[in-house]
């Protein structure tokens, strides 16, 4: 793991949706109440100037950690630090304004995350005067231009609407207004997921490129295991909630612990076309309303034990990586 | 191979008036052939006009979109000029579809089997036990865990996964010479795109049955097909067996395209970049489609357009030589 | 794409007049209006009467309610014929009191107008609030919105305007019920068309609010009150304007019966729908042009306004693009 200092600490996040029927219903048909758990005691530690990755498929909780991450959704439990402060316990308005702006977020759809209505250096200048950053109009303007020019786009665009870009240039405008308070940290949910490989090649370039210039940590979100390894120096694997391996990339595509991580694995098309012998995918992903006892992958696990059926496995660190497992592969 | 192809297009052109009276272009000038138990691959990147053509091979053009030139020969006979009751008779009969939206593909207020059964009896001449008994057999087929009791559960018991099995299974109904199938995995997880991969694959060969896979995501096509046509901007610009397309490709476009997918199973430190956009309907360049954005760009490249020739194994619409577009390097050449 | 690497320059946030019209001119629903002559007819119809009710004191021949301009002589003149008395013609003809029933028209689609756009911007701007508060907020303040509407929508609209108008004239001191009928009737109209603005409007408003547009908007921390007026609200526009638009022609034909069942505009400042119930008393005696007329050009604004709406409607819906 790396010696840099942690820019963000998750500790104990938990996050339970209420997705039981009206109580009315559930009184007359006989119903009990039931919960969502969409994450559950998931901890990492993101040091600056890295990528953090959050891997999972449908279910996994992926993208509600990047909610309550950016404040969105609030937690059910756990805490989460930002440069050593807990921000749960910010209350003064102003630091929170402070801390917001050093952190913010790429989405998934360039296509409905600008607003229709609004020009592009409306867009990229809401955040420079919500901030307050700066005052007269024509420092904003050419901050704008900067910021455009930033993400390798005409500043001439600025008078143009979303609509008048495809996907990959609104995902530049996207990213501009994500810099334009200057963060330290930006979360990324799926950034390229709605995107064309070509597109995404650009968009992958230039977050690198950003990251360098600027000494970003991105918490990095996708379904992707190609585009995780291309960005990310350290992958966290979800499966319906919990993190159940955490490691080096270099460490979890070339030797992974969890036998879900070796699955996921097996599963990406061998665009190599290399023949290799992989195990076909068992099962399916359970509900995540009604997860399977013990640990939640043992019904698709070929490994499984007794043990695995009755006993959620703890984080326990394997090398340099933590798994939750009972039976790790290669220990 | 002497063997006459199951399905030939030649030269097709769809076009799409518009409201304002221009007329679109969307598929240009494509032409393949497709033999008996072969799975095609159609590949390109939205607006490519891939799943246009799958619609107008079906004669399922929305319209007011309609094939403006060329043919589709199914066994040698024309499909493209049908009235609608043989169409409807060939589609579903000779011709299965896949399509990419496993909850749309099925009507929510009746159960699978009773879907399936519709669909046999429509195209075969089968008594309704008949018919339920092969609906089952094609359940099993599919890989659906106990047939004999899902049958009759209704589309939204079932999860994503199993959703496309069953859908596979109703494209299946008639024993079709041919299915098209539209992004059949892109709204599936990687562990049941796997699965589903599996299933098809399977179906392939067992029952000698042809695919025209149309997807935007090159791994599938290197999982499932035998040959694989890229396209772009409504036309094909490289088309050859799936092994030399992927691990040696020849036009600029397809090069830059392999080499901005991020490989799984090595790190790199950047990929390739294609500079600019797929181009809009409204504004396809003259001479090659691909020119504004191409490394190796010529002069001629900007006034005509180049027809495709066989290099290699492959055949390539483009105006370098044979020996340009050999050259391994063209790769570094076009990357910078 | 444009891509550069040269030094940012500075960015105009705004285009010119210039660039604006020209960009409107060009745009789709410019483009679809220049293709439906249906849609012309119809606005030109409505532009006609917009006109003639704006300037109509400059334009009508007399003051049909200035008693002295009256003459009981030219009662009942039937159009274009010559005054057995005076020899004066009149275009449309006279009642029985000698009015220009051309001038009435222009007068009482002044009142008609009038009362019908200010309803519907009452109704409107009570409406979209209450629907986007419902739609963003949610919770009990939505069930509490919400529930009021829907009961509200289960009377029918004008027997709801009948109760709130006869509920607000108790209200009234009778020495100022005259002067303030039109306010009131204004009132009455108003809160009874508003549910169909909050139901349309809480609807988007909840799809936007799950939008990522909007999710960026609170990342960068801005007020509830600012997400609503700056990103959700321009986009809700839309479907209201369609709903304004046809809801302003219920709006003139709702004054209309209300005027005509005589609870609606005193006869000193008589509408359209006032004309018409005047009008229909004459219509067994052979005077069929009191009656005629003012229905002729009620039923051209009322028709022509819908047309309108339902194109806009077309034109903005996403689907037939």
């Amino acid at each position: 793991m790396s010696d840099g200092r942690a820019l963000l600490e998750v500790e104990g996040l938990r996050r339970v949706f209420d997705v039981s029927k009206p109580w009315l219903n559930r009184v007359i048909e006989g119903h009990r109440q039931q919960f969502l758990h969409a994450v559950d005691d998931v901890s990492f530690a993101i040091p600056a100037g890295r990528t953090f990755a959050l891997v999972g498929e449908s279910g996994s909780g992926k993208s509600t950690i990047a909610r309550i991450i950016v404040g969105l959704i609030a937690p059910s439990a756990g805490t989460i630090r930002f440069d050593g402060a807990d921000i749960a316990r910010i209350k003064n308005p102003s630091e929170m304004r402070q801390i917001r702006r050093r952190f913010q977020m790429i989405f998934q759809d360039p296509y409905a995350s600008l607003n229709p209505r609004m020009r592009v250096a409306d867009i990229i200048a809401e955040p420079i005067r919500a901030f307050g950053l700066l005052g007269d109009t024509a420092a904003v303007q050419h901050r704008v231009g900067e910021l455009l020019a930033l993400v390798r786009l005409d500043p001439r665009d600025g008078l143009k609407y979303p609509h008048e870009f495809s996907g990959g240039q609104r995902q530049r405008v996207a990213i501009a207004r994500a810099l334009a308070g200057n963060p330290q940290f930006l979360v990324c949910d799926e950034p390229t997921s709605a995107l064309d490989v070509s597109v995404q090649a650009q968009i992958l370039n230039l977050m690198r490129d950003l990251q360098e210039q600027f000494g970003l940590t991105y918490l990095f979100i996708s379904h992707n295991l190609a585009v995780v390894r291309h960005m990310a120096s350290e992958v966290g694997v979800l499966y319906l909630g919990r993190l159940v391996e955490v490691a080096t990339t270099h460490e979890l595509f070339s030797a992974p612990r969890h036998p879900y991580t070796r699955m996921l694995l097996d599963a990406v098309p061998d665009l190599a076309m290399t023949g290799r012998v992989r195990t076909p995918v068992q099962g399916e992903i359970p509900s995540p309303i009604d997860r399977p006892q013990g640990c939640h992958f043992h019904p698709r696990c070929d490994v499984a034990k007794d043990r695995c059926r009755t006993e959620a496995p703890a984080a326990r660190s394997i090398g340099a990586a933590t798994v939750r497992c009972h039976t790790p592969l290669g220990a | 191979m002497a063997e006459a192809p199951l399905l030939s297009v030649k030269d097709l052109v769809v076009e799409f008036p518009t409201r304002r009276g221009l007329v679109l272009r969307a598929v240009d000038g494509v032409s393949f052939e497709l033999r008996q138990g072969e799975v095609l691959g159609l590949v390109g990147e939205s607006g490519a006009g891939k799943s246009i053509t799958g619609a107008a091979v079906i004669g399922l053009l929305e319209p007011p979109g309609r094939i403006a030139g060329g043919e589709v020969r199914l066994k040698g006979e024309r499909i493209d000029q049908l009235d609608r009751g043989a169409m409807r008779r060939v589609r579903g009969g000779r011709i299965g579809m896949v399509f990419q939206d496993p909850l749309t593909s099925l009507n929510p207020l009746y159960t699978v089997g009773q879907q399936l059964v519709e669909t046999i009896q429509t195209h075969l001449p089968l008594s309704p036990a008949q018919a339920r008994q092969r609906a089952v057999d094609l359940l099993v087929e599919v890989g659906i865990p106990a047939a004999e009791r899902r049958i009759d559960s209704y589309p939204h018991e079932f999860s994503g996964g199993m959703r496309q099995r069953v859908i596979i299974a109703l494209a299946l109904a008639a024993e079709p010479e041919l299915v098209i199938a539209d992004e059949p995995t892109t709204a599936l997880d990687v562990s049941v795109q796997a699965q589903v991969i599996a299933v098809l694959k399977r179906l392939c060969r067992e029952k000698n049955m042809a695919i025209i896979l149309i997807t935007h995501d090159m791994g599938v096509i290197a999982e499932l097909a035998h040959r694989v046509a890229v396209m772009y901007a409504g036309r094909i610009v490289e088309i050859g067996p799936v092994r030399d397309v992927v691990k040696a490709p020849r036009h600029p476009y397809t090069r830059g395209l392999m080499g901005s997918i991020p490989d799984p199973a090595a790190e790199a430190d950047r990929l390739t970049q294609i500079p600019g956009a797929m181009p809009r309907l409204n504004a396809i360049p003259s001479g090659c489609a691909f020119n504004p954005r191409c490394a190796s760009v010529l002069d001629r490249c900007r006034r005509e357009r180049p027809s495709a020739r066989v290099v290699g194994s492959s055949e390539v619409a483009c105006w370098l030589d044979d020996e340009q577009l050999r050259r391994s390097d063209l790769q570094a050449v076009v990357a910078r | 794409m444009t891509e550069t690497s040269a030094a940012p320059a500075p960015v105009r946030t705004r285009p010119s007049l210039r660039e604006r019209i020209a960009a409107a001119w060009d745009s789709d629903i410019a483009y679809s209006f220049r293709h439906s002559p249906v849609t012309i007819v119809a606005a030109v119809i409505v532009l006609l009467l917009l006109f003639g009710a704006i300037f109509g004191p400059w334009i009508a021949p007399q003051n049909p309610f200035d008693p002295g301009s009256l003459n009981l002589m030219e009662g009942k003149t039937a159009p274009l014929t010559p005054n057995m008395f005076t020899g004066k013609t009149f275009l449309l003809g006279t009642d029985d009191q000698g009015r220009d029933v051309f001038s009435t028209i222009l007068y009482g689609s002044r009142v008609s107008l009038f009362v019908g756009f200010a309803a519907v911007a009452f109704s409107m701007v009570l409406g979209v609030t209450l629907g986007l508060i419902a739609g963003y907020r949610g919770g009990w303040l939505d069930s509490v919105i919400m529930r009021t509407a829907d009961i509200q929508l289960t009377f029918e609209s004008l027997l709801v305007a009948l109760m709130i108008f006869g509920f607000t004239r108790t209200l009234i001191p009778p020495g100022s019920q005259n002067e303030l009928a039109v306010p009131v009737l204004i009132l009455a109209i108003g809160l009874a068309e508003w549910p169909q603005y909050a139901r349309t409007v809480r609807g988007v408003t909840m799809v936007e609010r799950n939008k990522e547009y909007v999710q960026a908007a609170r990342v960068i921390g801005l007020h509830p009150a600012i997400i609503m007026m700056r990103h959700v609200l321009p986009n809700v526009l839309g479907p209201v304007l369609v709903i304004a638009t046809l809801g302003l022609a219920l709006a003139i034909i709702a004054e209309a019966t209300l005027s005509f069942l005589g609870v609606g505009v005193p006869p000193t400042q008589p509408s359209l729908g006032t004309l018409i119930r005047v009008g229909q008393e004459y219509i067994v005696s052979g005077e069929w042009w009191i009656l005629l007329f003012p229905a002729v050009t009620l039923l051209a604004l009322a028709l022509a306004v819908n047309l309108l709406g339902d194109w806009l409607r077309d034109v903005l819906n996403p689907k037939l693009r």
